[in-house]
């Protein structure tokens, strides 16, 4: 909201003048002040010039020489290309050394041979407007040599006041006076428009109908009461339709608002002044000078004030006479009934309507107002008459022309305010401080509303029109209790809390002993959105901000892969990322979209960072698995989460994984939970010198349980026993499963199976390698024999023989 | 002990003198001379042992020459590595070793600086009694307006510009529907947090991006009051900022708060010559009552219970904190911008 000051220090003579007091007064209201602009920016040097004199230019047609008074008691000469100056009239004067708006400094200047010692300035030439026509002429009385931003009334100030949705009220001058006067709503009054001769127009009569009403031939009729419950219509004949005068075209500026004609202005002002949109039609356009408020028809057209076509639907509200809509009601006026300057007779419109439906409206036509953005926060139902008089006293003065018979008012029935209970025990209950009922008062009284009682600590609070929109409820006028008291007067102390009963939820914990586990390997979090493209998503957003966007991601790596791409272009050539994130499928039969939390991580470069005692070594796929069972065993009840090499058939398979170089990573039961392995190079996009990309994605469950407790188990107190075996194996034998032969046939004395060594190459059958394996046995009461472990040793070999093949290089103890 | 196992245990002795020998040892001569006294051919001790052989039975021969061959590899493979180091380590003058070499680590991890903030965050509430709550985020419009006093035809329902899935549900806009979903499944004293990503429907540039981590926060209980959501906050923005943190409270507007405010802190900055100075008001948060109808919307008694909810932004608070000046280094994730942040 574009705030003049001066016109709030009209409409509350006793707001502070210091621009700080009023901006924290705002802030400290609940309505910061975002920006302020000074108006009279640019026009401090000039003043008023009296011309005393014009005599036309000896060497040029077009030219005038004036004299020009001002006020120094020495009129100087200033050559002037204006068609009409008037001696004895009052124009804006630049004296040589000031300066325009826009840096143009003015100079002592030699034109045609007369130098001209100083310039009369035009609308635009002082940046008020755009006519650059004619010399601003300044109609009134001055004082040679005043500050022209003083007879202009241009020293002010116009702030940006940030008014939240709920305080239509404050979409107003005179809303904005009432928070800021101390006195409040007594403080505030309804200065007279200046110059008027208007006869005084509150006595004016109203015929009032319920659903229809007719005075001085124009009727105005409503058929949908619900969505415009009252309407007021005042019809001004004779008007003479053209340019308002300069302090109303000022006052306009001020608050950021374009002049157009009086008529148009004056209801603007309004607007501007009370928050009242108004509408003015020329009556000769309104058919039969009856207005409908109807709903459209489905597909109705109307050409708005903007000069677009529109079409309508069943759900919209319209203006219209018997024949055709003639407004957007509440939004924007037609073209068809437009003022204009052949306008003679105006029907100005000051209604009420439903907020919800001009909402819809706007939304569905893309067309937002200032009247549209006042009604669909509420408007005050109670300022109809106030509203249409002062537009009406103000077109008196402005644009001439008489009021008819008077105002014809429709309304089902008259606004009643509603009277709110308001607890005082309750206020300190809600607030944390008492209030005694006094105080309360003190605080709400100012603010419009009218406070009785209190009866058995109970106040009736009886809430005035303009508020009536966001003050329904008790917990409405304690909030204004807390807000006019001040937020800052409210102690800072910490009582005692009872715990909550809310369990910490188990993922996050999960997350965070993730997070630890993987950021000690070594690993660098990343946040990537949960944006992405069709390829990767099946969840499709309705209004997406991109093409490229449209859907939320099905899994995280494709987004970590852009990370990694992006970190390679830039040199980064050791990447090790991780991120969990939410990813999302839909919902079955067309329900609330299923989401989980997945894991994944991504590797690039080196396995440590480069030392002048090591050879630097890639990473490899041991390096990944090991990772990924770092965090399998984070899982609670899955300890054993299973982890199997892909033989590149399964299906479901992610598109990134390289067949044969990865993993199935399964929960207890068996579900596929992830995959983890070698990325497929060619869906990335990396340079030439990058190596292989290492990945792994795994959906975490959704409620983890808790870890089992762990047991103790006595250190055992006999020794253990070793034995080495080196194998020959047949390439075609993952030693996974010779692994688990082992510990399947043997008996429970072994303890452990390592492979420490895999070799392959000389002294080794060409499609076979040999992997040294060492078996660890100890039994719990007693010392081993050496030939009861051989026994289970020559057992192992043997099933390793039959089940393998496998021949035995070699036996050690 | 049969005379082989004999012979094997002497081995494994000899094996792990010789280690401990090799470790001590700091100069090449030194392990050229232990190299000679175990594995010489005619002066080594393993030489001696093997000596003893000859008496065995030649069925147990093989073992124990295994065993000898398995610890001369052992020690031969020690003294090796035990000479790389040396002529590594050692300063011109060959004794000695030259610390001052650069040490081995390991790769350095971090958490997103967003992560950290949040954690940081959650560290102090929960100080302050709170937990972590969950809730989804793709959303009803129930959940995300309606349960929280935001009628669908109300303004305030447009000013956090919505994305909407096909389908009918949207992606939360904060991460108040928790607030719903916590109070419908459990009974006051309530006390949570609930950090999440939200969505809006804004464009990228330095400080929006079209989705976000927030924070929310929710108290429910016998009792609460406006003095207590000013208090914790306040509390909270000392533990947070610093002693010497000020909050300030200004009013505001949400509709599923009332009273509703918007908090600003002010913070003690030190500057590099010792002396301090108060920043501006950041503002930090949002936060207020919680309204008496979104208590009934989630099956709470509003007359017996009241509460505060307050949520506030890791991300803006980051930039804040660590001088971030645009949002999208979150995104970009180049690890010498991650780096600057690991190892806390």
């Amino acid at each position: 909201m574009n705030v003049s000051l001066r016109w709030i220090r009209h409409l509350a003579p006793d707001v502070p003048g210091d621009l700080h007091e009023i901006s924290h007064a705002l802030a400290s209201r609940g309505f910061p002040v975002e920006g302020v602009e000074e108006l009279a920016a640019g026009l401090e040097g000039l003043v008023v010039g009296r011309v005393l004199s014009v005599r036309s230019h000896p060497n040029a047609d077009r030219l005038s020489l004036c004299q020009v008074d001002a006020g120094d008691g020495e009129p100087r000469t200033v050559v002037c290309g204006a068609p009409v100056i008037h001696a004895g009239g009052f124009y804006p004067f630049a004296p040589v050394g000031s300066t325009l708006p826009g840096d143009l400094k003015i100079r002592k200047a030699k034109i045609r041979g007369e130098t001209s010692y100083g310039m009369l300035c035009s609308e635009r030439e002082l940046g008020m407007g755009q006519d650059g026509s004619g010399i601003l002429h300044l109609e009134g009385d001055f004082t040679p040599g005043m500050p022209l931003v003083e007879a202009l009334g241009l020293n002010d100030l116009r702030l940006d006041v940030e008014v939240t949705s709920n305080r239509p009220d404050l979409l107003s001058h005179r809303g904005i006076a009432r928070e800021l006067s101390p006195s409040g709503e007594k403080g505030l009054r309804l200065p007279a428009i200046s110059g008027t001769t208007a006869p005084d127009l509150t006595g004016l009569p109203t015929e009032l109908g319920q659903g229809e009403a007719s005075l001085g031939g124009v009727t105005v009729r409503i058929e949908d009461l619900e969505r415009c419950p009252g309407y007021l219509g005042l019809a001004i004949r004779g008007v003479e339709v053209g340019p308002s005068p300069l302090w109303l075209q000022e006052r306009l500026r001020a608050a950021g608002s374009r002049p157009i004609n009086n008529v148009v202005d004056a209801t603007n002002y309004v607007l501007l002044e009370l928050g009242h949109p108004l509408h003015a039609f020329d009556l000769d356009r309104i058919g039969q000078r009856t207005i409908v408020v109807r709903r459209a028809g489905e597909g109705e057209g109307i050409r708005t004030l903007d000069g677009v076509q529109r079409s309508l639907g069943s759900d919209d509200l319209v203006i219209a006479d018997p024949e055709r809509a003639v407004a957007v009601a509440g939004v924007m006026g037609g073209s068809d009934s437009e003022v204009d300057e052949s306008t003679r007779n105006i029907l100005l419109e000051c209604a009420l309507f439903a907020p919800g439906p001009i909402r819809s409206t706007r939304k569905g036509l893309g067309l937002s107002t200032d009247a549209s953005y006042r009604f669909e926060r509420g408007v005050d139902p109670e300022g109809l008459r106030t509203a249409i008089l002062r537009a009406a006293e103000l077109i008196l003065a402005t644009a001439g022309g008489t009021v008819g018979e008077g105002i014809v008012e429709v309304r089902p029935q008259p606004f009643q305010r509603a009277q709110v209970r308001l607890r005082v025990a309750r206020v300190e209950r809600v607030l944390g401080i008492p209030f005694p009922p006094e105080r309360i008062r003190a605080l709400l009284e100012p603010l419009g509303f009218e406070l009785h009682g209190p009866d058995g600590g109970v106040f009736t609070v009886s809430v005035p029109g303009f508020r009536s929109w966001d003050v329904t409820r008790e917990v409405d006028l304690i909030e204004e209790i807390a807000r006019t008291h001040g937020y800052d007067e409210f102690p800072e102390e910490l009582s005692a809390f009872r715990p909550g009963t809310v369990p910490d939820h188990p993922l996050f914990l999960l997350e965070d002993r993730i997070r630890d586990k993987l950021v000690g390997r070594g690993l660098l979090e990343a946040h990537t959105l949960a944006f992405a493209g069709g390829s990767n998503g099946e969840v499709a957003l309705e209004n997406p901000i991109s093409a490229e966007e449209g859907f939320l991601r099905r899994t995280l790596l494709p987004g970590l892969f852009r990370r990694v791409e992006y970190n390679l272009a830039r040199g980064n050539r050791d990447v090790r990322l991780f991120e969990t994130g939410t990813v999302f499928r839909l919902g079955d039969n067309g329900g609330q979209p299923r989401e989980d939390t997945h894991l994944a991580m991504i590797l690039h470069g080196r396995r440590r960072p480069p030392h002048w005692s090591l050879q630097d070594e890639g990473l490899d796929a041991w390096d990944l698995g090991g990772l990924v069972e770092d965090v399998l065993r984070l899982i609670p009840g899955e300890a054993d989460l299973g982890m199997t090499p892909w033989t590149g058939q399964d299906e479901g398979a992610p598109g990134w994984l390289s067949p044969g170089a990865g993993w199935i990573l399964r929960d207890q039961a068996g579900a596929v939970v992830g995959w983890a392995g070698a990325v497929q190079k060619d869906g990335l996009d990396l340079p030439p010198w990058a190596g292989t990309v290492w990945a792994a994605e795994l959906r975490l469950p959704p409620e983890p349980g808790e870890h089992p407790v762990p047991t103790f188990t006595p250190l055992p107190s006999h020794p253990g026993v070793e034995r080495d075996l080196a194998l020959i194996l047949d390439r075609s034998h993952p030693v996974g499963q010779v692994l688990d032969e082992i510990r399947t046939s043997a008996d429970n004395t072994l303890r452990g199976v390592d492979v420490f060594d895999v070799y392959q190459g000389e002294g080794i059958p060409a499609n076979a390698r040999s992997v040294a394996i060492r078996l660890h046995f100890r039994h719990p009461e007693r010392t081993l024999k050496d030939q009861e472990v051989d026994q289970v040793v020559d057992g192992v070999v043997e099933v390793l023989r039959r089940q393998f093949n496998a021949g035995i290089r070699g036996r050690g103890s | 002990m049969s005379q082989a196992a004999d012979l094997v245990e002497q081995l494994k002795a000899l094996e792990s003198e010789a280690l401990q020998e090799v470790a001590r040892q700091d100069g090449v001569e030194g392990l050229e001379s232990i190299r000679i006294a175990y594995l010489g051919r005619k002066e080594g001790r393993i030489s001696g042992i093997l000596r003893g052989l000859g008496g065995l039975d030649p069925s147990e021969r093989p073992r124990v020459g295994a065993e000898a061959n398995r610890v001369k590899g052992s020690l031969q493979e020690a003294l090796e590595r035990r000479e790389a180091e040396v002529a590594a380590g050692s300063d011109a003058s060959g004794d000695g070793v030259d610390l001052s070499l650069p040490s081995r680590r390991e790769w350095e991890g971090g958490r997103h600086p967003v992560t950290q903030v949040v954690d940081e965050l959650v560290e102090i509430f929960r100080g302050l009694g709170f937990t972590r709550a969950r809730g989804p985020e793709a959303e009803t419009e129930w959940y995300n307006f309606v349960a929280l006093n935001t009628p669908l035809d109300h303004p305030a329902a447009d000013e956090q510009d919505t994305l909407y899935l096909k389908g009918g549900y949207l992606l939360r806009s904060h991460t108040s529907p928790v607030q719903v979903r916590v109070m419908e499944r459990h009974k006051p004293p309530i006390r949570v947090l609930a950090p999440g990503m939200v969505y809006r429907r804004d464009s990228y540039d330095a400080t929006h991006t079209p989705a976000f981590a927030q924070l929310e926060g929710l108290v429910v209980d016998e009792g609460i009051t406006f003095v207590d959501l000013k208090a914790t906050l306040a509390e909270f923005a000392r533990r947070y900022f610093g002693e010497g943190a000020r909050v300030r409270f200004r009013p505001s507007f949400f509709p599923f708060t009332e009273p509703s405010a918007e908090v600003d802190v002010k913070r003690v900055v030190r500057r590099p010559d010792g002396s301090t100075e108060e920043s501006d008001w950041l503002e930090i948060m949002g936060a207020g009552m919680v309204d008496p109808a979104v208590l009934e919307a989630a099956g709470i008694d509003p007359e017996r219970y009241t509460g505060f909810a307050f949520g506030m932004g890791p991300g803006r608070i980051g930039m804040l904190k660590y001088g971030i000046p645009d949002l999208r280094l979150y995104l970009d994730n180049d690890i010498r911008f991650l780096r600057q942040f690991s190892g806390r």
